[in-house]
């Protein structure tokens, strides 16, 4: 025993048990996220069966298994439930949809209830565009209020006209969100130019004259494109269909109201992946709705990955040349190692306090300047002066600068002196030097200190929700109006989002599966972003590999 | 006063090439009774040259009462001593002995540290390189120097030696190719690496790459050319080939070469300079000191009875 101890074996289970410790957490961690979260996407065969509750009369339920649980029989009868039966009894989540005709989404119920279990093949659900899925039996398909289309032939009939509605839609969104959005941005900014005007007091006649001719082009303009619109929508909202839901009522759906129609239990093995991907897809690309329980997270996406790159454009050069003042030029004296024991400690502080920082001396000192010089004919409405991305970025760069600061001294640090002598003796300066060798060899360094510091940033949520993140942005950051750019906009972000549809949703069951997509999606974003600055990274060490071998 | 220089250094014959086996007396044979005083068999390095005499030489450096001191310890103890134009002059003398920072001293290497203190002059073509108002870069673009490690750049085999080139401005890839070829050409390594000049200089052997910061060196065109032990670091092959191009480029530059090796001082240099605990003990021609050292310090280190 004694010298099995002695042989150091020990040492080597334990240090090969906190391994596995590790890799177990992450691999389990990550495969729970992706299991819930790309689950979601998989489309459910739609069960209806006869439910009586305690024999009680007999009802029709049709909905999606969403999940299933065993529980015990005491807790139930604890809960006032009367039910007789084993021990344990399963019950499961259904969602049966229709929340305008039934109240909610989802139903528990136990298993033990469900008789003569079927999977109908004609069984119809819908993603609606209010009120969340709908679940029930197609009917007949109406124009104008006039039956067109019944019985078998409806299915295929729906399909062509659901097409049309979708291109009808896609032209209306196109309208209105770019169309519109272009004349509305370029209306405010007459509006602004004309204050400006008063604020400056220019006399000059002719300006309000010119801006007010402008402004009679651009309502002419809207007005087309009203009238556009009016047509569409009276086109859109041409067909409807009629439908049987689950109690035997009717109801009647416009199409215009329709994302998506699908018989998932008709479905085969290729359509259900075909319908996996584009839910992905949509996932991905679309925008919320309903609330943020439905359709995608691409806002969210785009919001966070602009923030990053924001992020690192800012704390980059600012770190690098803070970490040269401090390696190159300081006297390494008392001064410098308190400068850089605070640069280290500053890396410790909880990030809502940064967040604190940023509202008060970024938002409302900086931005409120920003605004009294720069944008007074908006004022009283803030323009940099409210949250938003520049001090969101501006915040988190401030949160990763200790990380790019220490990594890049390590850095330099570590590049031979007899490089920056070989530099000296052939007449280099001391900036020649760094500039043209030292710096450059020190880049590896450099993106290593940048890949903590994205990995820092793409996961803060905390300070974000003081200074730019909110629940639902109403347009991106970058867009198709001059400048392009607009720093000055709130975002949309990942983490928070996962907060907000986790926490703030009225819609819990709805919601769960997208808190568990969204962490996944941001996991993965985390990820390539690493990647990506990990490759460059590899890049840059074979390109200066002297370090290693000096 | 000076001999014409030829433009082809290999044309001064094959009296000056070294021969380094032969030159190394080894211990036994003192102890079988021979008559020999001193550590180096000179008749056996073939060296044809006349006795050198500083008196007939153009100075290029004159170094007049320098004493440097590290914070208070004291490293250099007022030398003085000239250095002749296009002659290669060796410092020996055991480690810590001043060699290098004296080396150092003449392109103000030491500047980089801290702690130094320089009193006394250095004189360059009869300026003194310490005035405040001498450009340091500028100073160490006349006085160029190679270290006892090679230190390429981590660029490839072109960029290392258009380094100097580039700092001064100069981009034009015409001028700067012939530059390139006109050094690697000097440093007697254009052959070998002429078909990967844009590989990086990292993949050079260790001769290679001393070879590489000479022409790096050389393609500034400085007046002074410092050797800090260039061939330490460096197998015998490469040592005998940079000591080949030492004596090729002695035709053009005036070279001070520090080394801890005696027979290499012998085979390569002109003047010899002996310096013990930060003083200059001896200076002359390499033949006079090594043959009939006047200093008994300097008699005692040539043949070995230092530790």
């Amino acid at each position: 025993m004694n010298n099995w101890w002695k042989s150091g074996d020990p040492w080597i289970w334990l240090t090969a048990a906190s391994v596995t410790v590790s890799i177990v957490t992450v691999a389990g961690l990550l495969s729970l996220i992706a299991w819930h979260g790309l689950a979601h996407f998989w489309p459910a065969a739609i069960l209806e069966a006869d439910y009586s509750e305690n024999g009680s009369n007999k009802q029709v339920v049709i909905g999606e298994i969403r999940d299933q649980e065993s529980i015990p029989l005491s807790q139930l009868q604890a809960a006032g439930v009367k039910v007789k039966g084993e021990q344990q009894m399963t019950r499961i989540l259904l969602k049966t949809g229709n929340r305008d005709l039934f109240g909610a989404d989802f139903r528990w119920v136990l298993q033990l209830d469900l008789q003569n279990q079927r999977y109908p093949p004609e069984l119809m659900a819908i993603e609606r565009r209010e009120w969340g899925n709908f679940y029930g039996y197609l009917q007949a398909i109406k124009e104008h209020g006039q039956v067109v289309s019944e019985g078998a032939g409806a299915w295929p009939e729906l399909q062509q006209r659901l097409d049309r509605v979708l291109q009808l839609h896609q032209q209306i969104r196109t309208i209105e969100k770019f169309k519109i959005g272009k004349l509305n941005y370029e209306l405010e900014k007459l509006r602004l130019k004309q204050r400006r005007l008063e604020l400056n007091h220019d006399t000059d006649p002719a300006k309000p004259v010119a801006l007010a001719a402008q402004k009679v082009i651009l309502q002419a303009q809207f007005e087309t494109l009203n009238q556009q619109l009016t047509t569409l929508y009276e086109a859109i909202q041409r067909d409807s269909i009629s439908a049987n839901v689950m109690d035997g009522r009717v109801v009647n759906i416009p199409l215009s109201n329709i994302v998506k129609v699908y018989r998932p239990n008709s479905f085969s093995f290729l359509d259900k992946a075909r319908f996996y991907m584009a839910k992905i897809w949509e996932f991905l690309s679309e925008e919320p709705r309903e609330a943020n329980t439905e359709g995608g997270i691409f806002p969210a996406l785009f919001g966070t990955v602009i923030m990053v790159l924001i992020m690192s454009i800012m704390v980059t050069p600012i770190g690098v040349i803070a970490a040269v003042y401090l390696h190159e030029y300081a006297k390494q004296g008392i001064l410098t190692r308190t400068i850089r024991i605070a640069v280290n400690n500053l890396a410790g502080v909880p990030s809502i306090v940064y967040g604190v920082f940023g509202l008060g001396f970024f938002v409302y000192f900086i931005g409120g300047n920003v605004d009294q010089w720069f944008f007074p004919e908006a004022l009283p409405s803030p323009t940099f002066g409210t949250p938003g991305m520049l001090w969101a970025s501006m915040t988190l760069a401030l949160l990763t600068l200790p990380v790019v600061i220490v990594s890049t001294e390590e850095g330099l640090a570590r590049i031979p002196s007899s490089i920056r002598e070989g530099s000296l003796a052939l007449g280099a300066t001391k900036a020649e030097t760094l500039w043209r060798t030292v710096i450059p060899m020190a880049s590896p360094a450099i993106m290593t200190g940048l890949i903590l510091a994205v990995a820092r940033a793409a996961g803060e949520v905390a300070p974000l929700m003081l200074v730019g993140v909110v629940k639902l942005a109403p347009a991106l950051v970058v867009d198709n109006n001059l400048p392009f750019l607009h720093l000055d906009r709130k975002f949309m972000h990942l983490g928070f989002h996962i907060y907000d549809v986790g926490f703030q949703s009225p819609n819990v069951e709805a919601a769960r599966p997208l808190v568990y997509a969204t962490a996944f999606l941001l996991v993965a974003v985390i990820i390539v972003l690493n990647l990506t600055a990990i490759w460059f990274r590899n890049h840059l060490r074979e390109k200066y590999k002297a370090l290693e071998t000096a | 006063m000076l001999p014409p220089v030829s433009p082809l250094p290999l044309g001064e014959g094959p009296g000056v090439r070294a021969n380094p086996p032969s030159t190394i007396i080894t211990e036994y044979m003192t102890q079988n009774g021979t008559t020999l005083t001193h550590g180096i068999d000179f008749a056996s390095l073939g060296r044809s040259e006349p006795i050198l005499s500083l008196d007939n030489e153009d100075l290029c450096v004159e170094v007049k009462n320098l004493n440097l001191y590290y914070d208070n310890k004291q490293a250099l103890r007022n030398i003085n001593m000239q250095i002749p134009r296009r002659r290669v002059t060796a410092y020996i003398g055991p480690s810590g002995c001043g060699k290098s920072t004296l080396l150092r001293c003449f392109n103000r290497m030491n500047d980089l540290v801290d702690s130094v203190q320089i009193k006394g002059q250095i004189l360059l073509d009869g300026n003194d390189i310490f005035d405040p108002a001498v450009n340091v870069a500028e100073l160490r673009r006349r006085v160029g120097m190679v270290f006892q490690k090679p230190n390429p750049f981590p660029k490839s085999v072109y960029e290392n030696v258009a380094y100097g080139f580039r700092l001064q401005g100069i981009n034009s890839r015409r001028i700067l190719d012939e530059v390139v070829e006109k050094s690697l050409k000097g440093a007697a390594l254009w052959d070998e690496v002429k078909d990967r000049l844009h590989d990086n200089a990292l993949g050079l052997s260790g001769g290679q790459q001393q070879r590489l910061v000479i022409a790096r060196a050389i393609a500034i065109e400085p007046e002074v050319l410092l050797l800090d032990e260039p061939a330490s670091a460096l197998d015998p092959i490469s040592t005998l080939k940079i000591e080949e191009l030492i004596n090729e480029l002695k035709a053009e530059y005036t070279i001070v070469i520090v080394t801890h090796n005696m027979q290499q001082a012998a085979r390569v240099s002109d003047y010899t300079a002996f310096m013990y605990l930060g003083e200059l003990i001896e200076f002359g021609d390499t033949a006079t000191l090594f043959t009939n050292p006047t200093k008994k310090q300097t008699e005692d280190y040539i043949t070995g009875r230092y530790g």
